[in-house]
């Protein structure tokens, strides 16, 4: 067992975990966070993307203890007072989801590349997303989401 | 995913007395962590090493760039001084998996970890590049010896890995479109000394094609490529691609390099 102290969405988390706990694994079933959704479980499919000081990693596959000290921002930490992200609108908006297991994920990593693009391409959005699989859109409607977003943020 | 004790080690001394023959060093994971998920592989100790501060970071000297093992994709591929030496290899770790993954995985994984389809070995072949480890420096073409293979001891942690500053170089892969590993990639670089065409995905190691090196030291350029023989035998074949089709590619894809130069 090891002893982390973590910060969740704005919130600090001190908790006693296994040494092989996954990120994921605390946030569904320690914090019971499951808007942070576990599709393939080996780091391919990015319905478990969150934050991680600042950065979007696959959260099934990093391990908690190993995150000590870190501040960690899922989909429940995005909106705020009551009020979706712009990127969470812009996903209802323009209906960049169907079944939605893929949705948070792709929220995270959209989320991320416009930090560090503000107004990217179709192609770029493209690039970007290549770590989210989504089985049901065919992207397009996710494409124009981060676009939509882009344009409000 | 089977448990295991995980140690956060606090420099490289004592990552390398913490590990036997049954432990693994963890830097991104990457391959690690879904290789234990999926019971390829259990460890009794995992030895995390990614908060050893000097094992992370790129330095640029005169003939050199030399990047700690820690280092991850998306800082190599990101980093102004990489661009500038050697536009390649920046573009090779742009082209790695996909962001997430990018974020997490570090270039001292991926050579650890010798892939047959990983990118970076390429790059160690291509570039002249000394493997830096705690006990000793080891040339690339001896580093890399099999599937999944490399000349590590248990104990011994690589530090960096310092890489040849070339005239030209470039990168071509055809990469799965799932997973962005290489079905083959070529890796040419023209250096003073001569040239070298790393590559990987192709058998079931990198390796340095000496048949393309050849010609290409008579005649740099693509069309020197035309007479060369490929041969698909030992050449790797699965659901994404035959031994003749990659064959094909290995001489398509290094045209290409040498276009790119």
């Amino acid at each position: 067992m090891k002893k982390i102290a973590i910060e969740v969405n704005g919130k600090k988390v001190s908790k006693e975990i296994q040494d092989h706990t996954t990120l994921s694994g605390l946030l569904r079933d320690i914090l019971n966070l499951t808007g942070t959704h576990i599709g393939c479980d080996t780091s391919q499919c990015g319905a478990c993307v969150v934050h991680v000081d600042g950065k979007s990693i696959k959260s099934c596959t990093a391990l908690a203890a190993d995150l000590d000290g870190s501040k960690v921002t899922t989909i429940e930490g995005l909106a705020s007072n009551g009020k979706l992200h712009p990127m969470q609108e812009a996903f209802k908006k323009m209906h960049g989801l169907q079944c939605g297991f893929c949705t948070p994920g792709m929220v995270m990593s959209a989320v991320d590349l416009l930090k560090n693009k503000k107004n990217p391409s179709d192609q770029e959005i493209r690039d970007w997303l290549e770590g989210n699989i989504c089985r049901c859109t065919g992207y397009h409607n996710i494409v124009a989401a981060v676009k939509e977003a882009a344009s409000k943020m | 995913m089977k448990t295991f004790n995980y140690h956060s080690a606090k420099d490289v001394k004592e990552a390398s007395k913490l590990a036997s023959s049954n432990s693994a060093f963890l830097a991104g994971g990457m391959t690690t962590i879904p290789s234990m998920k999926l019971g390829l592989a259990s460890y009794k100790d995992i030895i995390d090493i990614k908060r050893i501060k000097k094992l992370s970071g790129i330095k640029i000297s005169g003939k050199t760039v030399t990047i700690g093992a820690t280092t991850k994709h998306s800082e190599v591929a990101s980093s102004k001084d990489v661009k500038k030496a050697i536009p390649s290899l920046a573009a090779l770790a742009e082209g790695i998996g996909d962001p997430q993954v990018r974020n997490r995985g570090t270039i001292g994984g991926s050579i650890a970890n010798n892939d047959p389809a990983a990118d970076y070995p390429s790059a160690c072949i291509a570039l002249n590049a000394t493997i830096h480890t705690n006990n000793r420096s080891i040339d690339a073409e001896k580093f890399f010896r099999g599937m999944f293979e490399t000349c590590l001891k248990s104990t011994e942690v690589i530090e960096a890995i310092e890489f040849s500053i070339p005239q030209k170089s470039s990168y071509q892969k055809l990469p799965n479109p799932a997973s962005r590993y290489a079905i083959i990639g070529v890796y040419v670089a023209k250096h003073k000394t001569g040239i070298n065409v790393g590559i990987t995905g192709a058998k079931s190691c990198v390796y340095n094609d000496k048949d393309l090196a050849g010609a290409l030291t008579k005649n740099f350029s693509s069309s020197a490529i035309d007479s060369v023989k490929i041969s698909s035998s030992g050449m790797n074949s699965d659901i994404h691609a035959s031994s003749d089709y990659r064959a094909n590619m290995v001489k398509a894809f290094a045209k290409k390099a040498v276009d790119a130069c």
